[in-house]
């Protein structure tokens, strides 16, 4: 008999596996956020880098302590911690004290996903909940906002970067209002060119809706991300508050201003499709993604704030497990139409 | 639904598995020599096994009955050589369990030529009468599945077929063993599909072939006359393509209720070899012997399609194509998205086993598992549109009974999620477990 006859392995079918990886998903985020991250950092100079590398060092390192002690290294490579820090930092304004940064960076990964068991686990995006907490708990370093840096302010760092840890800080002399403030507050509307490109004061990430738009094409060729949710939320925005322009059209702001300011973008594309805490039929997609449009339009107009996407994401996020119970697909063969 | 349907005729969900044919897809079959021991296990079909009737020592013709049907659903079997009956007991099986089985000694000294038989005048049998040479015939379904082929025809009062529909999707990556079949018997294939749509009263007889077997669609269609009630469909490549109510799906546009069969919207539904073997039976009187065989996969040396007499130790299918070579690590019979690992090399090909593929580490060692994500591609590619996410959290947490509520049990196995996972969850592991749980639960009453 010559025949090799080896030790016959009994591993299952399907033997063949589609190329995609969980990490290389990961990874791919990470990648479409490069442009994105290096406008934030032209725009507003070293002071944004050093934010952005701080919340991605808080949220590394709780990862690595809180894994088990097999899982160390490998639960960094999954890169999971890496985004969050990462879309943490975008969410911030660039003269954030650092300290702030690192702690939002330990309370995302913390309590954002440790708590809940981890990758895959977690109810709600690990990135807002730092956000969140960074938010409520310092409500006026979160909402001072720096102007877009001249070419010589490059590598000036903001004093308020180098606050101590709960030491009270004296605000920039110099800052400035986000288009949304201005237009909620001042009635005064930037011009959309320059929420297009990204030159306005606001979140570190949040700016350039041309990089943001570039990076969801991306991912949405890689197939990372689920397409019906930022269709269905942007579709929503521009209909909800074109109609509210129908009827007055100096109070509300105009479709294509709703689209491009703010953390509308960001969120819708980095932050309503993380998988984990989105539904996972595709009609759950749907009325998740219109859910989060409605929600946002409702409360920057009638909210105390001007920006609403983060709770708007972070409440859908909620009903979540509501949405997946009641959009499950109708099984093959069970539909009721007999066709 | 699918805005895509305007584009292509297809189903829903499911995956785009590597086609991974290249490898076999243009070599003709060949015949492999015959060798000195068969074995032919009782149970090759889904249903009752059936019941030898010879002794030890007995001599055998080629084609020669062996075994009758022990029930309805069950089937017959007939010596695939001349030569001795050896022996009749409990051999293992390709999956290692022991099954009760014939071993055939082959003749040296004849010639295994078969006997001339004697065509079946089928024009004039009764469908009663057809259905039971079927099942004379030993026939059953060559897909995969061996559900007995007369089961099938066996229309219940009140029901009617209109259709007849030939399966030639092949839609498991690597295999080629009908498409070898339609490109070098499309005549046979066709006498065959004639006398079942005959014999049925379809009204007409559709061939669905996947696109990307050109050469298949062309011999078929260089061989329908115009006139011939027969209807040749070039289907989407998209895995399960060739699953029964996924064609008729893509076909008929219809859905076979769950737990319904495809006669219940007037289709009946067979593979391209099942209806060459009917011709085979009806035009030369030669019952189901032998089938066509892919041996294929990055671990075979060469690569061929085989006639291979049923029987055959797959040993000697691996030694007739040079063997395997050092980095194999699995063998698989069927393919590589439903197929099942093969335990022993002496285990035989059964009437069921459309391919033997070898496999090395690229394709045997699993990715490293991660949590599931909630990405949704696996719901994306169900076919059946089950939440296989679901099913797997559910039997990780041992709730089988809430498995049921998700309806587990019209999973298929099909491995379209398994697939698709980017996290290399087992799920279609984790379902057979909840699956057996509930099964064995159920016929042991507590
Ligand atoms: S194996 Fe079952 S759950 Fe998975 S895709 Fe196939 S039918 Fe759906
Ligand atoms: S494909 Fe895998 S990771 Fe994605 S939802 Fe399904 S089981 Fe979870």
């Amino acid at each position: 008999m010559n025949a090799k006859d080896p030790e016959l392995l009994l591993e299952h079918a399907p033997l063949l596996q589609q190329g995609m990886s969980t990490p290389q998903a990961m990874r791919d985020v990470i990648y479409s956020l490069v442009p994105v991250t290096l406008a934030g950092i032209w725009f507003f100079g070293l002071s944004a880098l050093l934010v952005l590398v701080v919340s991605i060092l808080g949220a590394m390192l709780t990862e690595w302590v809180f894994s088990s002690a097999e899982n160390k290294t490998e639960s960094l490579w999954d890169a999971s911690a890496l985004v969050t820090g990462l879309l943490l930092g975008l969410t911030l304004p660039p003269g954030l004290p650092l300290w702030m940064a690192f702690l939002g960076g330990v309370v995302a990964i913390g309590f954002g996903k440790i708590i809940w068991g981890g990758l895959g686990n977690n109810l709600f995006n690990p990135a807002l909940v730092g956000r969140a907490f960074l938010l409520a708990t310092f409500p006026i370093a979160m909402t001072t906002w720096n102007p877009v840096s001249d070419v010589d302010g490059f590598f000036m760092v903001h004093a308020t970067n180098l606050a101590l840890p709960f030491m009270h800080v004296e605000p920039d002399a110099m800052t400035s209002a986000t288009p949304l403030g201005l237009f909620k507050f001042e009635q005064e509307a930037t011009p959309i060119i320059n929420l297009f490109l990204g030159n306005t004061s606001g979140s570190l990430g949040e700016t350039s809706g041309l990089l943001l738009l570039l990076g969801g094409l991306y991912l949405w060729w890689r197939r990372d991300l689920d397409w019906r949710i930022p269709a269905s939320i942007l579709l929503t925005v521009v209909v909800f508050s074109g109609i509210l322009g129908l009827f007055d059209a100096e109070r509300f702001p105009t479709p294509l201003f709703s689209l491009f300011s703010g953390g509308l973008l960001l969120g819708t594309i980095y932050m309503a499709t993380d998988p984990v805490t989105s539904p996972i039929t595709p009609k759950g997609a749907w009325i998740f993604g219109c859910g989060i449009g409605c929600l946002v339009v409702l409360i920057r107009v009638w909210g105390g704030l001007p920006e609403g996407v983060m709770y708007a994401i972070l409440l859908m996020n909620a009903a979540t497990p509501l949405i997946n119970r009641y959009t499950q697909p109708t099984v093959f063969g069970r539909g009721k139409e007999r066709s | 639904m699918n805005p895509l349907r305007l584009f292509h005729k297809s189903f829903d969900h499911g995956v785009h598995p590597a086609h991974l044919k290249e490898q076999t897809c243009d070599l003709p079959m060949q015949r492999v020599p015959f060798v000195k021991e068969y074995l032919m296990p009782l149970g090759q079909n889904l249903g009752a096994p059936s019941k030898s009737i010879v002794q030890i020592g007995q001599r055998v013709r080629k084609g020669e009955l062996i075994a009758e049907a022990a029930a309805f659903v069950s089937t017959t079997l007939h010596s695939p050589v001349t030569g001795t009956i050896k022996e009749i007991g409990d051999f293992r099986n390709f999956d290692g369990n022991f099954v009760p089985a014939i071993k055939i000694e082959a003749d040296i000294y004849a010639t295994q030529q078969s006997d001339a038989g004697n065509p079946i005048e089928w024009q004039s049998l009764s469908i009663d009468e057809f259905i039971q040479e079927v099942q004379n015939a030993g026939i059953v379904g060559m897909g995969g599945a061996a559900f007995p082929t007369h089961v099938k025809f066996a229309i219940p009062e009140g029901k009617k077929i209109r259709y007849l529909l030939i399966n030639g999707a092949e839609c498991e990556p690597y295999l080629t063993n009908d498409h070898r079949l339609m490109i070098e018997r499309p005549e046979d294939l066709l006498m065959g599909a004639e006398i079942v749509r005959q014999k049925l009263g379809a009204e007409e007889t559709v061939i669905g072939v996947e696109k990307n077997k050109p050469e298949a669609i062309a011999a078929l269609r260089q061989h329908i006359k115009p006139g011939d009630p027969v209807r040749l469909v070039p289907l989407h490549v998209k895995y399960p393509q060739g699953a029964e109510k996924m064609i008729i799906k893509t076909i008929f546009n219809r859905e076979v209720p769950a737990g319904q069969l495809p006669r219940d919207v007037e289709v009946n539904v067979n593979n391209v070899s099942t209806v060459v073997a009917i011709a085979d039976y009806f035009e030369r009187g030669r019952p189901l012997i032998e089938r066509i065989v892919t041996v294929s996969g990055p671990g075979i040396t060469y690569p061929a399609n085989l006639i291979v007499p049923l029987g055959t130790p797959v040993r000697e299918l691996l030694r007739f194509c040079g063997g395997l070579t050092d980095a194999t690590q699995e063998v698989i019979m069927g393919g590589p998205m439903m197929g099942r690992p093969i335990a022993t090399l002496d285990s035989p090909i059964t009437k069921g086993s459309s391919g033997i593929l070898a496999f090395t580490a690229a394709e045997t060692s699993r990715r490293k598992e991660y949590p599931c994500i909630s990405c949704g591609r696996c719901v994306e590619a169900c076919p059946y549109f089950l939440n296989p996410a679901r099913l797997a959290r559910l039997s990780r947490a041992r709730l089988f009974d809430e498995m049921v509520n998700y309806n587990v049990m019209d999973c298929v196995e099909c491995g379209c999620c398994t697939f698709a996972c980017p996290s290399a969850i087992p799920i279609v592991q984790l379902i057979r477990t909840g699956k057996d749980d509930l099964r064995t639960r159920k016929e042991t009453p507590a």
